[in-house]
């Protein structure tokens, strides 16, 4: 099992609704988010072109902030999805430094804080908040070694990118062009 | 002169006469009473409610921690509005419930206007002080002396007060500054409105075209939602607008227009359409009258006319203009929503009425659906006095066509130097902010240092709680009952909306504000029942339901009474206009004094060294009342003046500036904005986001946090026929050095 996420820029708008969804599904404190809008506007007036992403922790299979890790609190789990034990987290921050996406915050706790594509939600069969409330359903998410799964059968259907794949991290946060 | 309420009522018989004859086409269709059974219902330990941060009402449950406290809300699945999918407002819109800085408790001035010296007071001292003060006004003076301003759920029962007392000074800033011209546009042309939710098609188009309208930035979920499905199937978009909006960056076409020539486009459009023989001749002729002289009319009007005054290339012109042909009828020329720009803005919206004619997209699968709605029953009442006195006598033969009461009519009639037939003394103002809403707020201030009485119902401290002589406290959405939602739609609805929760602090629902009043000027029979649940479970049983029930279900889907979504080819239909016909050209207008068909008029142009001020949506606020919310301060806790490189360059301002912006008439911006150093924005114009720079200090997050679009607009053009106030003739410049600092800097 290998989760992964999609992001259709093409419908993006850049709304912000993933960023509060997660927040209030998440308890996460106001001031802090674990996923984010970035707008990317290119050319000159009125030559112009714009492309929308919702971003977050790009679960990478060969994750820098989980070989990092001192205290071994960043851990990955079955389906590849990357989490910290906030018991085992002694806040040192190295984690944050080495993730080139720059998806980790430290949280007022007193631990580092992430994205978990709700994992919490997946075990009872749900889909993560932010997929389940796009109103542009902009989000597409699922299992990548199903081939059924919408995820996959988005990443056959269109042209994708990842981010920054130079850095090596092998990263399952996808974006549809 | 026919008036519009004389050819609302017209337009109500012609329906009936309809009914009897051909197809039930004209105005709204009915349900069929036979319910749809709602998907499983997975969880018990919710509550209902359909939201209230913006007009777009969608439904959803509020779910609650172990604790007892509100954690979240989401969409209900079955809800034609969101489709189980809020927007961010309102999944932030527990932020309203848990907002600090909200009103408590009642309030009564102790000092003069301006200064916010309040006393606590009990809602008894707070309503027995309102009500002897509106009594008092009543009788001195007469109950046309007394306006309503309202916005929301909670406007049907102070309507209902008012009317009680005998006036109709009952008006909603929602039409005159903002979809004013559209409605009554619309209704000239086919007889019928657009309606809330407006019945454009999106999800089946085959061509969506945006006249300024930035879907993405305004938050309309079900139109969002319905574009990103209209994106999937390969839909072309174009979008007209000087500004690269979220929405011309979805666009195959963009058309980087000069403002403020709009019409010149929509002319050429028709031009092209009728003139390249591109329009739906058989629907035109069957469905259409004035035909020939709309044709006479558009003939000078070519592209390259067109090219001259809005910067637009012919080539442009005209293959967008075939690009909707080809997708006719499925293709939206979109009616907007906030169209108060120009002041000839009823006349825009009716060019855009008339190309959708053209077009044959009205009634048509991916044009316009012909919505359906639940006939909620009203528990009997007495009657309502007779209004003697009515809004549009305050000054005779102004805005003539104007359906319902205009807000800067009354406005203008508090201010007795403007010689009104009656002076306008008292205000209650419920859950409308309108210093940030009613444009010229040196005018609205005017008016209100003049009153006898200023009464404000709101959830948060605004400007105009600032302002008031009594502030009545309510309290949010989450925390009380409202209305039934029974907006049309493409099938007949209801919703429910319930507390998720006790009141916190001293905070009363609006229907029980608008009963006390009313019980305190001697007029409790207009509100027969104490509980307002007792009357919602009351209504809910005429339509097979209950409150039982709809608490379980939260919305309740039902059949239309007949397939009659879309027009039948062949189909004779009536439209409920005068002639039974869609009217190209305008006998209505035309008798009215005013242009039976839509001209070209140019309009004002910033002076040297100025920019037309724009301003718009962001899709985490609605107007000036999200400002403060927690979440949502969170996702945006400022605006910023979007400047062209080109511009910023010749004034040496750099990104992330703060500056002041001043406007035409010296007013200055109360608060320093930050500067977004962007090509997204003609080099004429700059833009902001409308709602911010509040300048109420117990708005601990949005004092002072960025520019007000509101207070930069004095140059207010009018509509003749309408009322509507044009906010787009502002034209602004840049104060720099003082302002270096931003207050949140």
């Amino acid at each position: 099992m290998r989760y992964a996420m999609a992001v259709d820029t093409r419908k993006c708008v850049g709304c912000s609704d993933c960023v509060v969804a997660c927040q209030t599904e998440n308890k996460v404190p106001i001031g802090y988010c674990r996923d984010w809008i970035v707008e990317v506007n290119d050319g000159t007036y009125p030559q112009l072109e714009m492309e929308i992403r919702s971003e977050r922790c790009n679960h990478c299979s060969n994750a820098p902030c989980v070989r990092c890790c001192p205290t071994g609190a960043s851990h990955i789990i079955k389906g590849g999805i990357v989490l910290v034990n906030s018991v085992k987290c002694i806040g040192c921050g190295a984690c944050i430094a080495s993730c080139p996406y720059d998806a980790r915050y430290p949280h007022p706790g007193g631990y580092v804080d992430k994205c978990t594509f709700c994992n919490h939600r997946l075990e009872k069969g749900m889909k993560p908040a932010c997929v389940e409330v796009c109103p542009t359903k902009c989000l597409y998410f699922g299992d990548l070694d199903d081939p059924g799964s919408e995820v996959s059968v988005i990443l056959k259907k269109r042209k994708w990118k990842t981010l920054i794949p130079e850095a090596g991290t092998r990263p399952e946060l996808y974006f549809l062009v | 002169m026919t008036s519009r309420r004389d050819f609302i009522k017209i337009s109500l018989i012609g329906a009936g006469v309809v009914a009897a004859g051909a197809g039930t086409y004209g105005l709204i269709r009915n349900f069929s009473g036979k319910e749809i059974k709602p998907g499983k219902i997975d969880d018990l330990f919710r509550t209902p409610t359909y939201c209230e941060i913006c007009f777009w009402k969608c439904a959803g449950w509020v779910y609650k921690s172990p604790d007892g406290s509100i954690w979240k809300v989401t969409g209900n699945d079955e809800d034609q509005h969101c489709n189980g999918r809020l927007c961010p407002r309102g999944t932030g819109g527990i932020g309203a419930y848990y907002d600090s800085d909200r009103l408590r408790t009642p309030l009564i001035r102790t000092e003069e206007r301006g200064r916010q010296v309040f006393r606590e007071a009990t809602w008894d001292e707070a309503l027995d002080y309102t009500a002897s003060k509106m009594k008092e006004i009543a009788s001195r003076y007469g109950p046309h002396t007394l306006a309503l301003f309202s916005h929301g759920s909670g406007s049907s029962y102070f309507t209902t007060l008012f009317r009680a007392l005998g006036t109709d000074n009952i008006a909603e800033p929602s039409y005159a500054q903002c979809r004013g011209p559209r409605d009554d546009a619309f209704l000239a042309t086919f007889g019928e409105e657009v309606y809330s939710p407006e019945i454009t098609d999106i999800r089946d188009t085959k061509c969506l075209v945006l006249i300024g309208s930035h879907l993405g930035e305004n938050m309309h979920n079900g139109q969002i939602q319905e574009m990103s499905d209209a994106i999937d199937k390969g839909a072309v978009i174009i979008t007209v607008d000087p500004r690269f909006s979220t929405a011309a960056g979805k666009s195959k076409y963009w058309l980087p227009i000069k403002p403020a020539t709009d019409m010149a486009l929509l002319l050429a459009w028709m031009h092209e359409l009728i003139y390249n023989d591109l329009y739906d001749k058989k629907y035109v002729e069957k469905y259409c009258t004035g035909f020939d002289q709309l044709k006479a009319h558009v003939k000078s009007y070519t592209p390259e006319w067109a090219y001259g005054i809005t910067t637009i290339a012919p080539d442009l012109i005209r293959n967008t203009a075939k690009e909707m042909a080809n997708a006719s009828p499925s293709v939206i020329v979109h009616p907007g929503r906030h169209v108060t720009w120009y002041g000839d803005d009823f006349q825009r919206s009716r060019a855009i009425a008339i190309l959708n004619a053209l077009l044959g997209s009205w009634g048509r699968r991916g044009g316009f659906y012909m919505p359906a709605r639940v006939e909620l029953a009203s528990f009997k009442i007495p009657p309502f006095p007779e209004t003697k006195v009515s809004w549009q006598d305050a000054f005779p033969g102004k805005y003539p066509l104007a359906s319902t009461a205009v807000s800067n009519l009354l406005i203008d009639a508090s201010i007795p130097e403007n010689n009104p037939a009656f002076p306008v003394k008292g205000w209650l103002v419920n859950a409308t902010n309108l210093l940030a809403s009613v444009p010229d707020v040196r005018n609205t201030l005017k008016a209100i240092q003049n009153l006898d009485l200023l009464v404000a119902v709101d959830t948060m401290p605004m400007e105009i709680t600032g302002w008031a002589d009594v502030v009545l406290p309510e309290c949010t959405y989450l925390e009380r009952y409202d209305s039934l939602r029974a907006s049309p739609h493409r099938r007949p609805a209801i919703a429910l909306r319930m507390p998720a929760t006790e009141p916190l602090y001293d905070t009363k629902p609006g229907y029980w504000i608008a009963r006390q009043l009313a019980i305190k000027l001697g007029l409790g029979d207009y509100f027969p029942f104490e509980k307002q649940e007792d009357l919602l479970d009351w209504q809910l049983k005429q339509v097979g339901s209950s409150l039982d029930e709809m608490k379980r279900i939260g919305v309740k889907n039902f059949e239309r009474e007949a397939d009659d979504i879309y027009f039948k080819d062949g189909d004779d239909i009536s439209f409920p206009t005068d002639s039974g016909k869609i009217e190209l050209y305008s006998k209505y207008l035309e008798d009215a004094g005013f242009e039976p068909l839509p001209v070209y008029t140019a309009h004002e142009e910033p002076p040297e060294g100025f920019y037309r001020l724009i301003y718009g949506r962001a899709p985490m606020h609605t107007f000036s009342r999200t400002i403060n919310n927690p979440y949502l301060t969170d996702l945006m806790e400022e605006n910023s003046v979007w400047i062209n490189p080109k511009v910023a360059k010749e004034w040496g301002i750099t990104n992330d500036q703060y500056i002041k912006l001043k406007n035409q008439d010296g007013v200055v911006s109360d608060f320093p904005v930050k500067v977004r150093v962007t090509e997204r924005i003609r080099w004429d114009s700059v833009y902001i986001v409308h709602g911010f720079g509040h300048a109420n200090r117990k708005l601990t997050r949005a004092y002072g946090r960025g520019a007000s679009d509101t207070q930069l607009i004095t140059n207010v053009k009018t509509d003749p026929i309408m009322g509507g106030t044009g906010m787009r003739s502002n034209f602004v410049t840049f104060v720099t050095g003082e302002a270096e600092e931003g207050l949140g800097a």
